[in-house]
């Protein structure tokens, strides 16, 4: 499987490394045809108002949404949540996303920059240590959207169909858990 | 479940997040709405841009806390402030307003020519500049989350951003061609504790994000950081001393994506308008330089 990550701002290396870590070639993501050899795509972190710009700018914002439509499996990790999200709260004027998941996310939910933390969740039954920076959480979900984690009574990390997203970075920290999860549990539908 | 705010992690993680993208030098409302909207990565909200603090000389402290609190009301980006360097309590009180990232920069006065700040007593994270890599790691060693090669701010000049990435980049690979029983004389050269070195020497680069600044003024001048090996760039006086700033904004930050792309970067270089006028740096007395504040 070919593993996309599109790399127009943030820690997209991390999130190749990552995917290379659980054996899947990785490629970084700027054009259309990148986009078109995917098997699969990770939006990374980094900040969300720079990245839709970008799309928007190089063209690539219309065709991620297709191809989300399509039914392509992704995973968004902090900005990659608020780039899934159907809506936003506390967004920057007129901020645009991909969309595909039918949730309300909160932008930098937690706090500024003094208030990220790591701690210990449980995703998907597993504890492992997640990092939230600037993070945001999710509002509001459907009965379409399936909580895979919770921290401060607030879900961060869902799934829905073959879109999965956290608040949380996993590509800062060795614990390969949620790419597993992406990899194995999602991309394997396809 | 117990929550761990303001460690390494979390304050080094914070710069992974800004990478690939471009911090710029703001000094009102409208011009940080005008860098979110070009797709800027974080502003640094200050009184005064490199330019005018070089042409108005006086002393440079931090920016009125009044000033700071718009720019962070205005726009949903990471901000910024710079304090002096030593200055702690500059430091305490930027912390207190929940500025994302703390800039100890040379390009304020130093309130201390010989200590730089503890920035392990702090939750928010800072950036510092650096001219070599034994700078570089004497910061991260007093908690610095982000290097800022130094570059000399104000000019317009990339040419000492070069120096001082070349210099950072020449001596880590270096440490990764010695022996091991090398680098306890290279830390002695580098006057950096040995841990930092040798963490260096086996990940071959630094252990914090790396980003560039001083001088960059144009989007094939952000390009060629990145390809110099920078994570991002800073750009200050550039932006806003130039003759349209919205449109040079926007073609820097797509110029630091797709800093690879010659044709992109012909397309952004197009009909930009006049760039900040300059100074060369060999023109500015030796005493006048920014980059050689901090030791």
């Amino acid at each position: 499987m070919r593993v996309g990550v599109l790399a127009l701002q943030g820690d997209f290396r991390e999130h190749i490394a990552a995917s290379k870590a659980c054996g899947h070639d990785s490629i970084e993501v700027r054009t259309e045809a990148e986009l078109k050899s995917v098997d699969a795509l990770i939006l990374p972190g980094g900040e969300s108002t720079t990245i839709v710009h970008l799309a928007q700018t190089f063209n690539l914002y219309e065709p991620i949404r297709a191809r989300i439509n399509e039914g392509l499996p992704v995973y968004g990790s902090c900005a990659g949540m608020i780039l899934l999200a159907d809506r936003i709260i506390d967004g920057a004027a007129g901020q645009k996303t991909f969309g595909g998941l039918d949730i309300t996310v909160r932008r930098n939910a937690f706090g500024r920059q003094v208030e990220s933390f790591e701690s210990d969740i449980d995703f998907n039954g597993k504890t492992m240590k997640a990092v939230f920076i600037r993070a945001p959480w999710v509002e509001q979900y459907s009965e379409k959207v399936t909580v895979l984690a919770t921290a401060s009574d607030h879900p961060v990390a869902v799934k829905q169909g073959n879109i999965v997203a956290t608040s949380f970075h996993p590509e800062l920290t060795s614990d390969l858990a949620v790419h597993r999860y992406f990899f194995d549990e999602i991309c394997k539908n396809r | 479940m117990s929550e761990a705010t303001g460690t390494a992690r979390v304050k080094r993680g914070m710069a992974e997040m800004l990478k690939g993208g471009v911090i710029m030098d703001v000094v009102n409302v409208e011009q940080a709405k005008i860098a979110e909207e070009a797709g800027a990565c974080a502003v640094m909200a200050l009184e005064r841009v490199p330019a005018d603090i070089r042409a108005q000389g006086g002393v440079a402290r931090m920016s009125d806390p009044d000033m700071i609190q718009k720019i962070q009301a205005a726009v949903s980006i990471p901000v910024m402030a710079k304090v002096r360097i030593g200055h702690f309590v500059e430091a305490q009180i930027i912390e207190s307003l929940e500025v994302d990232y703390i800039d100890e920069s040379e390009v304020l006065t130093p309130a201390d020519y010989t200590n730089h700040i503890d920035k392990w007593n702090f939750k928010v994270p800072f950036v510092c500049g650096a001219t070599n890599l034994g700078e570089a790691l004497r910061r991260i060693n007093e908690g610095a989350a982000m290097i800022r090669s130094k570059g000399e701010a104000g000019t317009g000049d990339v040419s000492n951003a070069m120096t001082h990435m070349r210099t950072i980049g020449g001596e880590i690979r270096r440490l990764t061609s010695m022996r091991e029983d090398e680098l306890y004389v290279a830390a002695k050269e580098l006057q950096a504790p040995y841990a930092l070195v040798k963490e260096v020497a086996e990940t071959g680069k630094l252990p914090v994000v790396l980003f560039t600044a001083g001088g960059i003024a144009t989007p094939a001048d952000a390009a060629l950081m990145m390809q110099m090996g920078a994570d991002g760039v800073f750009i200050g006086s550039g932006i806003f001393k130039s003759g349209n700033p919205a449109h040079r904004a926007a073609a820097c930050v797509k110029a630091t994506t797709f800093y690879q792309d010659a044709k992109v970067l012909a397309e952004v270089s197009r009909g930009l308008g006049e760039a900040m006028v300059g100074i060369n740096v060999a023109d500015i007395p030796v005493p006048h330089r920014l980059a050689d504040r901090g030791w």
